[in-house]
């Protein structure tokens, strides 16, 4: 096993094995020229990796390749594999793959000696040369030590084998059952080194999901994850589709959400083309109304929207949004809109996923719509559905696609929290909450986050009206936040205490004007009595004056008579 | 190996039936496949060769194979390991893998009838 040239210490070769995301996890695919072990339980979907590796080799990489079969029947891996896209047939006429099936059954062999694998050698090299295979699949050997007796000899043959294998420079996978103390049933692992995959086939609630997990993968970076995958109708599908770096490109420009107003609180431009938001909110906020109102508004710029409707029937979305004159029937007639709809739980996460990459792949939309994300938990765990969503934002931020995601929040969680965890993957959040007073629920709308935008921080309130969503400012005084017919109240009693006020002023106003008159009228009543009274003084003044003359001109005139 | 469909078909309806009737009688044939000449092909070839003589004389066909000269019969032969004893006929098919050495084991894996063999 010990073979160590300094070529492969410089630049590991790898040989791409064109299923999709694999090659991405691997850094490249499988290491050129050396075996490797795929191990997992029964249909887990072992055999199919290892054919479509073939397939792809041959069809993609013009790479011919032979599978030395020791369970499945030539003609059930044809008709199996031809249902996954892959004429098998086709390639076998074009003298592009060769299935060898080595038929093993114990009670037909009897073992006398010593004996070695060379017939499967021969065989083997035989179909190798035939076609010049530079991929091989073994599924499984391991039925060899169901078929033999001598565990020893099958050991030291397999040594061989692989050995053998590395030497004739073909890369080769190595199909294994999973054993419960050992990675494989028969330990294989002790013989393939270089690079091990393990795949599962997990049931979790009752909803299966097909993983996948590179546990080596000697001399090569390598994706440790657990990576989930799934059998579509174009073969194994391996998620991500994409990279998980984080250098995707940005867009500066910003596109408006329908919405005007809030536009306006969204620093007058809206939100940032490409970019990922969160719509909260508890049941019958108007999340979706918000999303139909954004995806009618990009239809109407002519962006292509595609629509995942987890919740409710394509039909029933046209039509509750026509009642708030949202026309989403139009931009499906003029091919802009497409509504996607399935159940959660219909399927696996791991389908979803597909389902939904597939339709962005096939649809090729400006804006998505995941309408709710929240609804996709029941498929699977939280940190599934985490590393799930984590995986297709950063697919829909790749390729630039706008994405709103709405999230119901349920009964008394606190707003702030997200079951999916997902708010920190976002660009922007918004919050739709019910504010409950005077006996009504009314919507409000806040922005919690945006990053890179300047934006409002006040909480409006959000009326779906029959021509649309409208977004006014709401009551704010001593009483806290008021909406709907609180606010209508507050603003009528406000304007009632304002005419009181205005009254009294009046009022008071005018009494004073009416003491004024009076006090006029007293000073005027007084007046004219002084002056009576002083006419009256003055007159007896004038009387006791007259009188004073006579007694002085009588007192002159008695003088005068008695100085005589 | 065309030939060797044909006459096994050839054997399989005629001659078969006949060598059920008489289990004496019954034909074999045989074919061992070897990688090689090694140690151990000889020494499968000889024991091969010495129980066919001495159970089955005159009603046995022996082909020998050497894979790395025909490598194509070890797939349409179904041989994995090497030596590998093939008995055709009489049906069903049987193989024998080993260097032959355990004659016991050789004799029940070709399911030959040990009373033949005392009755010689």
């Amino acid at each position: 096993m010990v073979e160590s040239s300094f070529e492969d210490l410089k630049v590991l070769e790898k040989t791409p094995t064109g299923i999709q995301g694999f090659d991405e996890i691997t850094r490249g695919g499988l290491p050129k020229g050396r075996p490797c072990l795929f191990a997992g339980t029964a249909g887990s979907g072992k055999t199919l990796f290892g054919m479509e590796f073939l397939a792809r080799g041959a069809i993609q990489y013009n790479e011919n390749g032979v599978i030395m079969t020791f369970e499945e029947r030539p003609e059930d891996l044809i008709k199996n594999f031809t249902s996954l896209g892959f004429d098998i047939q086709k390639l076998i006429d074009d003298k592009k793959l060769v299935i060898d099936y080595v038929y093993i059954e114990r009670a037909q062999i009897e073992e006398t000696g010593e004996y070695n694998l060379d017939g499967l050698f021969v065989r083997l090299n035989y179909a190798i040369d035939a076609i010049q295979a530079k991929r091989v699949v073994l599924d499984t050997i391991e039925v060899l030590f169901a078929g033999m007796s001598n565990e020893a000899i099958l050991r030291s043959e397999l040594r061989r084998l692989f050995y053998w294998l590395k030497q004739k420079g073909v890369t080769a996978v190595i199909t294994g059952e999973r054993g419960t103390e050992t990675l494989t049933r028969y330990g294989l692992e002790e013989y393939v080194a270089d690079c091990v995959v393990l795949l599962d086939n997990i049931v979790n609630e009752r909803i299966a999901t097909r993983r996948l997990r590179v546990i080596k993968y000697r001399g090569s970076f390598h994706g440790a994850d657990e990576y989930p995958f799934l059998i579509t109708e174009h073969g194994i599908s391996v998620l991500p589709l994409t990279s998980l770096s984080l250098d995707h490109e940005v867009s500066r420009e910003r596109i408006s959400t329908g919405v005007k107003r809030l536009d306006e609180m969204l620093g007058g431009k809206g939100f940032y083309r490409g970019s990922s938001i969160l719509l909260s909110g508890t049941a019958g906020t108007g999340k979706s109304t918000l999303a139909a109102s954004f995806s009618e508004a990009a239809c109407m710029r002519g962006e292509r929207v595609l629509y995942f409707a987890f919740e409710e029937a394509p039909q029933q979305i046209i039509r509750n949004m026509k009642s708030v004159n949202i026309q989403l029937q139009e931009c499906i007639d003029r091919g802009t809109l497409k509504i996607f709809a399935s159940r959660p739980t219909a399927w696996g996460l791991e389908l979803h996923l597909a389902s939904i990459h597939k339709t962005i792949s096939e649809f090729d939309p400006d804006v998505i719509i995941i309408d709710p994300v929240s609804n996709l938990i029941t498929v699977g765990t939280e940190k599934e559905v985490r590393s799930m969503l984590t995986r297709l934002i950063d697919h829909i931020k790749t390729l630039g696609i706008t994405s709103i995601f709405t999230d119901l929040i349920i009964g008394d969680e606190p707003m702030e929290k997200t079951d999916v965890g997902i708010s920190s993957l976002m660009d922007s959040w918004i919050l739709v909450k019910n504010i409950e007073i005077g006996g009504e629920r009314n919507r409000g709308i806040y922005i919690l986050k945006a990053r890179g935008i300047s934006h409002s921080n006040q909480i409006r309130e959000f009326l779906l009206t029959s021509d649309g969503i409208d977004i006014i400012d709401v009551y704010k005084g001593s009483e806290g936040v008021l909406t709907g017919t609180a606010r209508v109240m507050q603003e009528a009693r406000m304007e009632a205490d304002e005419l009181i006020r205005k009254q009294q002023i009046e009022r008071l106003e005018q009494e004073i004007s009416i003491k004024e008159k009076l006090v006029q009228r007293q000073i005027e009543t007084l007046k004219s009595k002084f002056e009576t009274e002083k006419e009256g003084l003055m007159r007896s003044i004038k009387e006791k004056q007259i009188r004073e003359e006579i007694i002085m001109k009588n007192k002159k005139k008695i003088g005068e008579m008695r100085n005589p | 190996m065309e030939n060797g469909e044909n006459s096994r078909k050839k054997y399989s309806t005629e001659e078969f039936e006949e060598a059920l009737k008489k289990k004496v009688d019954q034909k074999f044939v045989l074919r061992l496949f070897i990688t090689g000449i090694t140690p151990r092909s000889l020494e499968a070839i000889e024991k091969v060769r010495e129980l066919c003589e001495e159970h089955l004389k005159g009603r046995y066909k022996l082909e020998i194979i050497d894979l790395y000269k025909q490598p194509d019969k070890a797939r349409t032969n179904q041989v994995f390991a090497a030596p590998t004893l093939v008995r055709l006929l009489p049906l069903p098919v049987r193989k024998v893998i080993g260097d032959m050495t355990e004659k016991e084991k050789l004799l029940s894996g070709l399911d030959i009838e040990i009373i033949n063999s005392d009755q010689k």
